[in-house]
């Protein structure tokens, strides 16, 4: 039981006069605060990503005699702390919890909101703010926090009286894991956390009635799909971080395995299916595979799973698998007709539709059509990838460095990436044994994600090994969090494949702008010296021979080790759809 | 069925839980995509705590049946439906405020009102205000017509409608409120015409 300040029984005798037998209803004088960190300990939230300032202080006060059944991470930064959130949730596959105050704590939180919200990741974001009556005065560290996550939640709400703390923060949860899973903020004026309220206990929330997470399955729909599928020439599945969220990855493999369906990914749904499971064709979109881009426009039936027609997925619209029929399996109905026409919209949660689509469909071998991709695999070997996992002069690349270090991780590993090529590369190549292990800013492309989501990550799967591929550019972006892991002792692993430009930018300068470079020559502090200051070791490798060597000591190293890896300065990702062109018209060089 | 790809007046209605916040929440999703809303008008409906919005707007069916989605996968928008101009009877409320002595002394200006259906709400002895309600056209035509005779202000509602083949919320309300709705829920409406009527 708790230790409150005050307890008191408060006797209710029902009017019954058959049973005099009086209803005990025990309640408990409590502050909102302390509601607040109830609440996290009914839904199951061992960890906390956080920074304390003026308007949170009450919670923070009363986590003061929480830290037994909380764990609380002190970040560097309010971004950092979202980001750490996001990890947090995409690898434990539980709701991400984070803390700030108000004004610039609350602002910080923006550009993880916006990520989340847009790959789908559940958190609850507790924002404290300042006391009611202050609202709108322009209070000291008063901003309307509520108005400015509105666009980037999937739901918001703001606590005046904590007597409504028990409620709202259930809704949260259960708003944030349901259906489609999304980013919720709940602001907490600072009376509401100091007031004292009879609290009756935390009942979680399973209804609310304005709210559909998932729509009803309509077998019918199924029946038509399965039709579509069984007269299929050339049937091809593109699959998302749908069937991850769903936790349906056993049922998208007897899917996949009975319909005998080539099915290629997108950067979300890695790792849903084994990289070398035979029907894993390889990765959809502008660095994707050159076969699933290409046959895109020759399949003659299209399954997206979990998936959402990104315009990086499909380059332009117009001319994208304009031949084929569309099934769209999707839990969020918005989806459906979004970007691409579906033929047969199969609404509802994977979990529940694959399997009685899996029923509905026939046993097939596509052995031909799956040949075709493998073709086009062994052309993307000659022309791309042979040069970029095996070089045998000249400067290191990107790709050979996550090539020496699958060997070395098996596939086993957590890949954590930051945005731009590394992060392409890092997609393309990492073997990935496991689901929830491709930990990447998919929608947003937020520099600065991978470090602070590479600790949530780690605290989210402490058995697993999690690696965080980062550029020289989006590590600057967020490299206070180095601090995070001094103070935690978190043990990830940090490569840095410095090449010492903006490479994206600078590849898209190069193809696209005649060479003009523009602000994408960007110099670098001594990353290794820097990872020491905060007591963390490593190494810098620039030749090819101690490439293997060095990432076998980075994870043999108890404990976070940071890697620098020197890179060629203008190597290019390849294959790439350039912007818009049509996905057959993939470029090899 | 109205061309998919030609723009045109479209009435969005919106059945809502009575939420602070709601109002920007729905409105963003308009801005975001840099669509003007021509009308909004919001107040409680026939059933208590739930709200109605109705709101007009000018665009080709394809993004309307789009909007719809993004505001009823809103936490707290309970339902929405589209409808172009001939499935609705619709109403504005417009208030014109002209001097007094003016209509007192000009006969014609009595007829024109008359003519209008236009009704005095107030008068004093410096001005009188009308009312009228009708479509848009109306409402204008009488604009035009009062403002030779010194027409000091004038104001206008957004417009409310009543779709012509609803049942009302009623009953629909009451399967939201069951933690597992039944197949008939209207969820599915949309399915079964995708074309006619979105729903989720």
């Amino acid at each position: 039981m708790l230790d409150f300040a005050k307890k008191e029984l408060i006797m209710e005798i029902t009017q019954t006069d058959v049973l005099p037998a009086p209803l005990v209803k025990e309640t408990i004088e409590v502050s909102g605060s302390v509601a607040v960190l109830e609440a996290l300990i009914a839904e199951g939230v061992d960890t906390i990503f956080g920074y304390p300032g003026g308007a949170i202080m009450p919670i923070y006060d009363a986590l003061y005699d929480y830290q037994e059944k909380l764990n609380h991470v002190l970040v560097r930064h309010e971004q950092g702390g979202i980001h750490a959130g996001q990890g947090y949730a995409r690898s434990s596959g539980k709701v991400g919890v984070v803390f700030a105050t108000s004004g610039p704590g609350a602002t910080n939180l923006v550009t993880g909101l916006a990520d989340a919200q847009i790959d789908s990741t559940p958190l609850v974001c507790i924002t404290g703010q300042v006391f009611a009556h202050l609202l709108g005065t322009d209070a000291f560290q008063e901003t309307d926090v509520m108005n400015i996550t509105t666009p980037v939640t999937k739901w918001n709400y703001q606590i005046t009286d904590a007597v409504e703390i028990p409620e709202i923060l259930a809704k949260a949860f259960y708003i944030a894991k349901s259906g489609r899973p999304g980013p919720v903020l709940i602001d907490i004026t600072k009376n509401a956390q100091i007031q004292k309220f009879s609290y009756e206990g935390y009942t979680k929330c399973n209804h609310i009635r304005s709210y559909r997470p998932k729509p009803i399955v309509r077998q019918q729909y199924i029946e038509k799909a399965a039709e579509l599928i069984n007269n299929a020439k050339k049937p091809f599945v593109l699959f998302g971080q749908g069937v991850i969220l769903g936790s349906a990855e056993t049922e998208f493999k007897a899917f996949l395995e009975k319909s005998g369906i080539p099915a290629a990914w997108t950067i979300l749904g890695a790792g849903a299916i084994p990289g070398d499971h035979p029907l894993n064709v390889g990765m959809l979109g502008m660095h994707g595979n050159y076969g699933p881009n290409v046959l895109t426009n020759e399949c003659d039936v299209l399954i997206a799973i979990g998936m959402r027609f990104d315009d990086r997925v499909t380059g332009r619209l117009d001319k994208y698998a304009k031949q084929a029929k569309v099934v769209h399996l999707d839990i969020d109905p918005a989806e459906i007709d979004k970007n691409v026409k579906t033929t047969v919209p199969v609404w509802g949660d994977c979990k529940e539709t694959l399997p009685l689509l899996t029923t509905a469909v026939e046993k097939k071998e596509h052995r031909d059509w799956l040949r075709k991709f493998k073709d086009f695999y062994e052309r993307e070997v000659e022309a791309v990838i042979q040069d970029e996992l095996h070089p045998t002069s000249g400067e290191l690349t990107m790709g050979e460095v996550i090539h020496q270090l699958n060997i070395l991780t098996k596939g086993e590993a957590i890949m954590v990436t930051d945005v731009g090529q590394h992060q392409m590369v890092t997609c393309r190549y990492a073997k990935l044994n496991n689901t929830r292990s491709n930990i990447t800013s998919g929608g947003l492309g937020t520099m600065g994600f991978a470090l602070p989501a590479a600790i949530g990550a780690k605290f989210g799967a402490q058995d697993k090994t999690v690696v965080a591929v980062i550029g020289d550019g989006g590590f600057q972006m967020t490299l206070q969090e180095l601090g995070t892991i001094m103070q935690t002792g978190i043990d990830i692993k940090i490569i840095i494949l410095n090449n010492r430009f903006l490479g994206m930018v600078r590849q898209w300068q190069e193809l696209f702008n005649e060479r003009r470079y523009s602000f994408v020559d960007i110099a670098s502090p001594d990353f290794v010296a820097l990872a020491a200051a905060y007591g963390i070791p490593g190494k810098y490798v620039s030749e090819r021979t101690d490439v293997a060597e060095s990432l076998k000591t980075m994870l043999n190293y108890k404990g976070s080790y940071l890697l620098e890896v020197m890179v060629t300065k203008e190597n290019n990702v390849f294959p790439m759809v350039p912007q818009g062109c049509s996905v057959a018209e993939i470029r090899l060089k | 069925m109205s061309d998919p790809i030609e723009k045109q007046e479209y009435n969005i209605t919106v059945y809502t839980e009575n939420q602070i916040g709601l109002l920007s929440r729905i409105a963003i999703i308009f801005t975001r995509r840099k669509i003007n809303i021509d009308s909004l008008n919001t107040s409680p409906s026939e059933i208590e705590s739930i709200h109605r919005f109705n709101i007009v707007i000018n665009e080709t069916e394809d993004v309307v049946t789009k909007l719809c989605r993004q505001i009823e996968k809103q936490v707290e928008v309970l339902k929405v439906y589209y409808n172009t101009n001939e499935d609705v009877i619709w109403q504005e409320m417009a208030l014109y405020k002209v001097p007094t002595d003016i209509i007192a002394d000009q006969v014609s200006v009595e007829r024109l009102l008359r003519e209008h259906g236009a009704r005095a709400v107030v008068i004093r002895k410096d001005y009188t205000v009308f009312e009228t309600t009708g479509h848009r056209e109306e409402t204008d035509t009488l604009i035009k017509v009062l403002q030779p005779y010194g027409l000091i202000e004038f104001v206008r509602s957004a417009r409310v409608m009543i779709i012509k083949h609803s049942k009302g919320f009623n009953s629909k309300l009451r399967e939201f409120e069951q933690a597992e709705p039944g197949e008939e829920v209207i969820e599915n409406e949309f399915l079964n015409s995708r074309h006619k009527v979105f729903t989720m």
